[in-house]
């Protein structure tokens, strides 16, 4: 095995046993529910899984908050920010369970970053170069929605707001927090199609019904794990026992108060 | 980056680097007060002083969980910050910025901690070159003297972290040296101005004023990026120029209307 993945843009697969699949998706994709119902089925199948999200690292948690909090961060601190969140989660919890052999499901990856940050301004080719230490992905997938359709699934949905900088308010595009969602994640949406182009994530229509989205995640996850051997150590089934005790966790936010349980 | 207006910065910016214990600190206030007497606007900023991620950084020294990718970009995130919120603003308004440790400072050490070069360089690719970097060079024995009759050796500025030696004394040695290898190279590299620190403090003072001295009478600060782009330029109108010669010389009636298409 070749351990350091200093360098080099993340175009070359990984070299370890394990599997990485992520999920990207603008707010309201639904990508979250689909990737809690991925990881039931994997769990009930005995796979041993690792769960990482998106800007979710203690070491940068606080500051983060804080800056959101206080309305300080620049496209360009907001940029780094996640980028630090980013190397801590792969260096402590995407690597070691890679190198292990588990399956890693990541909601959200580096295309999350190349999508938000151009839209505010930071340069392409510099946020690309900035996760030039970032795994490739076994598998990446979109879920491709319309604006309508995920500001109606957050308005009327489980969560019934937009956050400040999720709609993009911190760019002055709109006073109006709809307003400003819209043009923000329509252009976070254009971001997208060129990166799907661009790394060659595999699309699923995110329009279509939950349970028909997921018969298509779970075939294609299905063949991409396909020459993927599990390894199965005996502390796994602590894990999935851990998982069936509760409720699958309601779409979006609710994720961490599962975790801490 | 596109979104950072960079036109206008009438101030200085000086960046001194050295490694931990050199005495940047002490000499930096007495140039400040120097400066300040003739009637200079003086802002001095730090390594990890940003309000936004400084505190940030304290605590996860603290703890074990820094790993380089982490450590460059918590540095890369309080530089930006302070950049964007402090060296900016001061150098538009026509301030001298002194800045205690500069970009270079996280291209050693985690140069040193294994981060590839090139990668670090893209990282801090957003900075602005200072208009004087003044180095303050010591080896690695007078150092260590130096630090444990100060303030004493700790943790980090011996580069426990990376398993060098049993002890503080040999890991500062061994990682203090690694360091100043890494400067001396840079300093080839972007021409800082090398001063001789092992000499008494008011000599290595009166050698950093004369460095500065002459800079504040004329000079520009200038983005990396933009100044690799201006480079690039300059370069091209020259081949430019040559070709349109040749092409003039060939055949006069047909001149170059070709715009310019920069990457």
């Amino acid at each position: 095995m070749t351990p350091p993945v200093m360098k080099g843009p993340a175009t070359v697969p990984h070299p370890y046993p394990g599997k990485l699949i992520v999920v990207e998706g603008i707010d309201g994709s639904g990508k979250s529910t689909q990737l809690s119902l991925l990881r039931k089925w994997l769990d009930a199948k005995g796979y041993n899984i690792f769960f990482t999200e998106w800007n979710s690292s203690e070491l940068v948690k606080e500051t983060t908050r804080r800056g959101k909090k206080t309305k300080i961060l620049t496209p360009l601190t907001f940029s780094l920010l996640h980028a630090t969140d980013f190397a801590n989660r792969q260096y402590h919890q995407i690597l070691p369970p890679l190198k292990a052999g588990m399956v890693v499901l990541a909601d959200r990856y580096m295309y999350t970053a190349f999508a938000r940050d151009a839209v505010r301004g930071v340069s392409q080719t510099w946020v690309r170069r900035l996760y030039s230490f970032a795994v490739k992905p076994d598998l990446a997938l979109y879920f491709r929605v319309p604006i309508e359709v995920s500001l109606a699934r957050l308005l009327t949905g489980t969560r019934a707001e937009l956050k400040y900088y999720e709609a993009g308010m911190d760019l002055g595009l709109s006073p109006n927090v709809v307003e400003s969602f819209k043009i923000f994640q329509s252009r976070v949406l254009n971001e997208y199609a060129k990166i799907v182009e661009e790394f060659g994530l595999t699309v699923i229509d995110a329009t279509l019904e939950i349970d028909e989205q997921q018969e298509q995640v779970r075939e294609i996850v299905e063949k991409a794990l396909a020459p993927y051997k599990p390894k199965r150590g005996s502390h796994a089934k602590r894990e999935a026992l851990f998982w069936r005790r509760f409720a699958l966790p309601e779409p979006g936010g609710a994720e961490g108060e599962a975790d801490r349980h | 980056m596109p979104y950072l207006s960079l036109e206008g910065l009438k101030g200085k910016l000086i960046a001194i680097e050295g490694p931990d214990g050199v005495g940047r600190s002490t000499h930096i206030e007495s140039i400040q007060e120097w400066l300040e007497v003739q009637g200079y606007g003086v802002l001095t900023t730090g390594w990890t002083r940003s309000p936004l991620i400084g505190k940030t950084i304290e605590n996860a020294k603290q703890g074990n969980i820094l790993d380089p990718w982490s450590f460059t970009l918590l540095y890369a995130t309080d530089f930006a910050d302070r950049l964007e919120h402090q060296i900016i603003p001061a150098l538009r308004s026509g301030f001298v910025v002194l800045s205690d440790r500069y970009i270079y400072t996280a291209f050693a050490r985690n140069v040193v901690r294994g981060c590839d070069r090139q990668w670090l360089h893209d990282v801090f690719g957003f900075a602005i070159v200072p208009d004087l970097v003044c180095y303050l060079r010591i080896d690695v024995d007078t150092l260590a003297l130096r630090v444990i009759e100060s303030k004493g050796m700790n943790y980090w500025e011996s580069g426990m972290d990376m398993r060098l030696g049993t002890d503080l004394y040999d890991s500062f040695k061994k990682y203090q040296g690694m360091l100043i290898e890494e400067f001396d190279k840079m300093a080839e590299e972007f021409g800082f101005q090398v001063v001789d620190a092992r000499r008494p403090p008011e000599e290595i003072q009166e050698a950093l004023r004369a460095c500065i001295l002459p800079m504040l009478k004329e000079g520009r600060t200038k983005r990396i990026s933009k100044a690799a782009a201006e480079k690039a330029a300059a370069e091209k109108a020259v081949a430019e120029k040559s070709a349109e010669i040749v092409s003039e010389k060939t055949s006069e009636l047909t001149p170059v209307t070709e715009p310019v298409t920069t990457g």
